[in-house]
């Protein structure tokens, strides 16, 4: 529990710089491909513009944003994402993590491979994520206790 | 000691260093080598780093991202039980 912070003013500025925070980690994440960035740095953005939600709007809040319940279970699906995306490659006879057998229908092997890369870039930043926002929150949930 | 092999190191950017040739001085063959001249053609991703680290390399970062969620989980058990007492 959080109190939401007294000043109007920052908790405007925490609210808009959270989005734009957002956006841009989104940005990190997709365009990994072609510019430096990938799961793990747009994962630590993402955490930290849910730390600035946090701080400015109290810990239950109006506006949307990862609860405290369901951080930790989703770290695990970031994880299983990653992990299944591995496991189609089993399921064909092929090597595990092989992309080239992902059901993508009407593909060659080099856009599924474009679209595995994609698809654990998204797992990796979701369990990156989820696991800076629980940790915070139960270090918040200590604070609050003593 | 560390310090006193800085200058026999090679250039940066040599491409005649044994990081960049195609067969290492032992005579196996360069891994970097592989993964820039089959990057593109093999995944159609114009980022080196993103190809050798999300495809070449995936069970690597498949580790990495479960040592971070087994982290995680071990931060949570130990924070919650020091709550509880």
């Amino acid at each position: 529990m959080i109190e939401p912070h007294p000043s109007p003013i920052v908790r405007l500025v925490c609210r808009v710089a959270a989005r734009v925070i957002q956006v841009f980690a989104l940005y990190v994440i997709f365009h990994g491909h072609y510019s430096p960035g990938g799961g793990f740095q747009g994962g630590a953005l993402l955490a930290s513009s849910i730390f600035l939600l946090r701080w400015g709007e109290g810990a239950p809040h109006k506006i949307w944003d990862l609860p405290q319940r369901v951080s930790f279970a989703v770290g695990a699906i970031g994880t299983l994402i990653f992990t299944v995306t591995g496991v189609f490659g089993l399921f064909s006879a092929d090597n595990f993590l092989n992309y080239s057998a992902l059901p993508l229908p009407g593909m060659s092997d080099a856009m599924r491979h474009y679209w595995g890369i994609l698809i654990i870039e998204i797992g990796v930043a979701l369990a990156v994520m989820a696991i800076l926002v629980a940790i915070f929150d139960q270090l918040m949930n200590l604070q609050a206790d003593d | 000691m560390l310090c006193s092999v800085i200058p026999h190191l090679p250039v940066r950017g040599d491409v005649d260093a044994p990081l960049h040739r195609k067969t290492s001085p032992a005579g196996s063959p360069v891994a970097g080598y592989y993964y820039v001249k089959n990057g593109y053609e093999d995944a159609h991703t114009l980022n080196a780093v993103t190809v050798v680290l999300g495809d070449y390399r995936g069970f690597d970062t498949l580790g990495e991202t479960i040592v971070v969620f087994t982290a995680g989980a071990a931060c949570l058990l130990i924070l919650g039980r020091r709550r509880k007492s």
